[in-house]
């Protein structure tokens, strides 16, 4: 039997949404019947509006989908205006101020407290100047991601960008693609290190070559032919994802596609998805659990003889083993720094802690980037900016300039591996908060912990559940919320998992420490670093490190302890309408309000 | 009226007629239950698998951890509350600090 999200999909859903959001826009929150909130809030999420969680009512999260994180010239400054003008709650967050944007590990923009009312105004706005939220959550074709110096990259054998755009052209607002059975997630990479995080996505297209028909037959298998030449595209593997502690690498389908194909192909996969998947129990929906059932095989064989129309060549060979992107070593972690673009200008990449940054902050940002580059800022898979086309004249006064002292591009690794979820700040799912509590992980590992020697690059990826929005499972030092109890009482807790990473031979966090309080987790990373700087081999790696040893010695490396770090959030920041508010009690809440932000909730007697 | 109750965001509510009412993150003590051998288990609600109607009761299969010993699975039925008024679908959810026992009806009518 159809879930009930699946009875709600099949009677209003896709494009056909907006109208009715507009309406209820111009009418106000209390035009949305009382009994049918939980429908429309789903279906909301296929125009990116996300309800938050009780507590906040009436205020949505807003999701704008920058595909490969590509912000053309003109546009940070109006995601910045944007967020000045609408993202704004009843009460500041004591790291990020009053109103901030926060940069996704899916190359995505989130803005929070949106109210239902704005969102006319907020969509012409995007819109006008060529951005949108459309399908950036809910049952459909995500944002796609991809290496996020696509185009500008010296590594780069396909400039994947085009490619990209492309899908994001062809996807977005196509009805048969609209309604599919869960979220689906493309990533597309045309460089030789893996930046694309093709693993973890539930589609990806990874460059190879492969000799074809010199005739230029799309669909000429021609393995050893005489007259063949080698022509690079795609690899295509299904089935990568990292939520419900249901991990799984993407799985190769045997398959490749010449760059103009790739849509085809990308058409019959989805297609795929929709008339395959699973759409009695949400939990099981995704296609890696197709992929499991099922096997690449026949995966294959169903995609060639249901869904596409020309015979499917065999995978060219891969460029996995230079994969050096997260792979656990120090030649590339992450795009931060200054990098030479093929044209001779740079790329700047600036480390943005847990992704957020002030609305004042974007907007100095997209100043510098007209000043100093072209104008284009991308958005990077590790909550990151960069901004490129920097000319080499300008370079030195552009890494002068103020700003760069808070977004540095030579942060210290502590500083630059951390990464964050939304966490309990707005979000239903996550069980502890996140965000604040990283940044002050990262600051007191800077202030307390020194690094063993020539350690650059080290991730510390902090997840509030299991949906894994922070992608913990291949961070070097994985941390995901739990509970537990302290004296007796119930405190906010982290399971941590080490060892996490993607490159060649990727793999997840083994989970060796449960249910940490979260105020003992500095102490447990300190302990562990000094383990690791005692007992490493001269120039091993920390994932090297972890590989090596069996799990009962993992489990033996270190131990939490108290120490001077303080956490202000180790009680149940769920249960308050927000974790940073004087008075946070689920009572106090303001929400729902009114357009004016105005508290509709009946007064006290 | 009838009692519209259903998952929200991926498990992580249970909503009753259209009202976010009982959430994940909570611990819960469970007696009696399936998931693990400790006496009582101090359960994380991570997700509701599934929910249901039991007039007057509603209730939910629960995924999560036992912190105690680590365990972690899904559990039987658990009651979250009850509608006390069918006309008006009032709803008053269970004590989340009490002790718990899933599939409680099945159990007490066994012997042992």
């Amino acid at each position: 039997m159809p879930t009930k999200v699946e009875n709600w999909k099949d009677e209003v859903y896709g494009s056909e949404i907006r109208e009715h959001l507009m309406e209820f826009a111009a009418e106000g929150w209390d035009a949305i019947p009382e009994d049918e909130h939980d429908a429309w809030f789903e279906r909301f999420k296929w125009w990116g509006l996300y309800h938050q969680r009780k507590g906040q009512e009436s205020y949505f999260m807003m999701r704008i989908g920058t595909p490969n994180g590509v912000l053309e010239p003109g546009q940070l400054r109006v995601v910045g205006e944007i967020a000045d003008e609408y993202a704004r709650g009843p009460v500041d967050n004591p790291e990020f101020g009053g109103a901030y944007c926060d940069w996704t590990t899916r190359q995505s923009i989130q803005l929070h407290w949106i109210k239902l009312e704005d969102v006319p105004e907020i969509f012409e706005k995007l819109e006008t100047n060529g951005l949108s939220t459309q399908q950036a959550c809910g049952d459909s074709w995500r944002n796609i991601v991809g290496c996020p110096v696509a185009g500008k990259d010296k590594h780069e054998h396909i400039d994947a960008w085009p490619v990209a755009a492309d899908l994001h052209e062809t996807f977005k607002g196509n009805d048969d693609y609209a309604n599919l059975p869960r979220k689906w997630k493309v990533a597309v990479t045309g460089c030789d290190q893996g930046c694309g995080q093709g693993d973890i996505n539930d589609l990806a297209f990874e460059p190879a070559e492969k000799e074809v028909d010199v005739s230029g037959g799309a669909g000429g298998s021609s393995d050893g032919s005489d007259g063949g030449e080698t022509k690079l595209g795609f690899n295509v593997r299904v089935g990568g994802g990292l939520s419900r502690k249901e991990p799984r690498f993407s799985r190769s389908l045997d398959v490749w596609v010449p760059p103009e194909q790739a849509s085809d192909v990308a058409a019959g996969m989805s297609a795929l998805f929709r008339e395959y998947g699973d759409r009695e129990d949400r939990f099981n929906a995704r296609i890696k659990f197709l992929v499991d059932e099922w096997g690449p095989e026949k995966m294959r064989s169903v995609l060639q003889e249901e869904f596409v129309d020309f015979e499917l060549p065999t995978a060219g060979e891969n460029m996995r083993e230079h994969y050096t992107y997260n792979a656990g070593g120090e030649e590339h972690g992450d795009h931060v720094g200054v990098h030479e673009q093929p044209d001779g200008n740079y790329y700047v990449g600036l480390d943005v802690l847990v992704g957020r940054m002030g609305a004042d902050d974007v907007l100095e940002l997209a100043d510098l980037a007209d000043e100093y580059g072209s104008g284009e800022v991308r958005l990077t898979q590790r909550q990151n900016v960069i901004v490129t086309d920097v000319d080499s004249d300008r370079l030195d006064a552009f890494l002068d300039e103020p700003l760069l002292e808070t977004y540095s591009p030579d942060p210290h690794p502590f500083m630059r591996g951390s990464i964050a979820c939304t966490g309990t700040e707005f979000c239903s799912l996550s069980i502890v908060e996140t965000k604040n509590r990283q940044v002050r992980y990262a600051r007191w590992l800077k202030d307390n912990v020194d690094l063993p020697a020539g350690v650059e690059d080290f991730h510390i990826h902090l997840s509030g559940c299991t949906a894994s929005c922070a992608q913990p499972q291949i961070a070097d030092i994985s941390l995901r919320g739990m509970k537990t109890r302290k004296d007796g009482d119930p405190v906010e807790a982290l399971d941590i998992g080490l060892g996490g990473g993607l490159g060649e031979n990727p793999n997840f966090a083994d989970w060796v420490e449960m249910r940490v309080p979260a105020d003992e987790v500095p102490g447990y990373i300190r302990n562990l670093l000094a383990t690791f700087e005692a007992e490493r081999e001269a120039g091993q790696t920390f994932r090297e490190f972890i590989a090596e040893r069996d799990e009962e010695t993992l489990q033996g490396l270190a131990d939490a302890e108290e120490t001077d770090y303080e956490d202000p959030y180790m009680h149940n920041t769920k249960m308050t309408w927000y974790p940073y508010a004087d008075e946070d009690d689920m009572d106090a809440s303001p929400a729902p309000t009114d357009g004016e932000g105005e508290s509709l909730a009946p007064a006290d007697d | 009226m009838t009692t519209d109750v259903h998952q929200l965001d991926d498990g992580a509510w249970i909503s009753v007629n259209d009202e976010r009412r009982i959430n994940v993150s909570d611990l819960w003590l469970l007696a009696r239950q399936d998931v693990c051998d400790c006496e009582t288990s101090d359960f994380l609600v991570e997700g509701f698998a599934e929910v249901g109607v039991d007039h007057p009761d509603i209730q939910a299969r629960v995924s999560g951890r036992c912190i105690t010993c680590g365990m972690e699975g899904v559990t039987g039925w658990i009651t979250v509350g009850r509608v006390i008024d069918p006309e008006s679908g009032d709803f008053s959810p269970v004590d989340t600090a009490s002790v718990h026992i899933p599939d409680r009806r099945r159990r007490l009518a066994r012997p042992d």
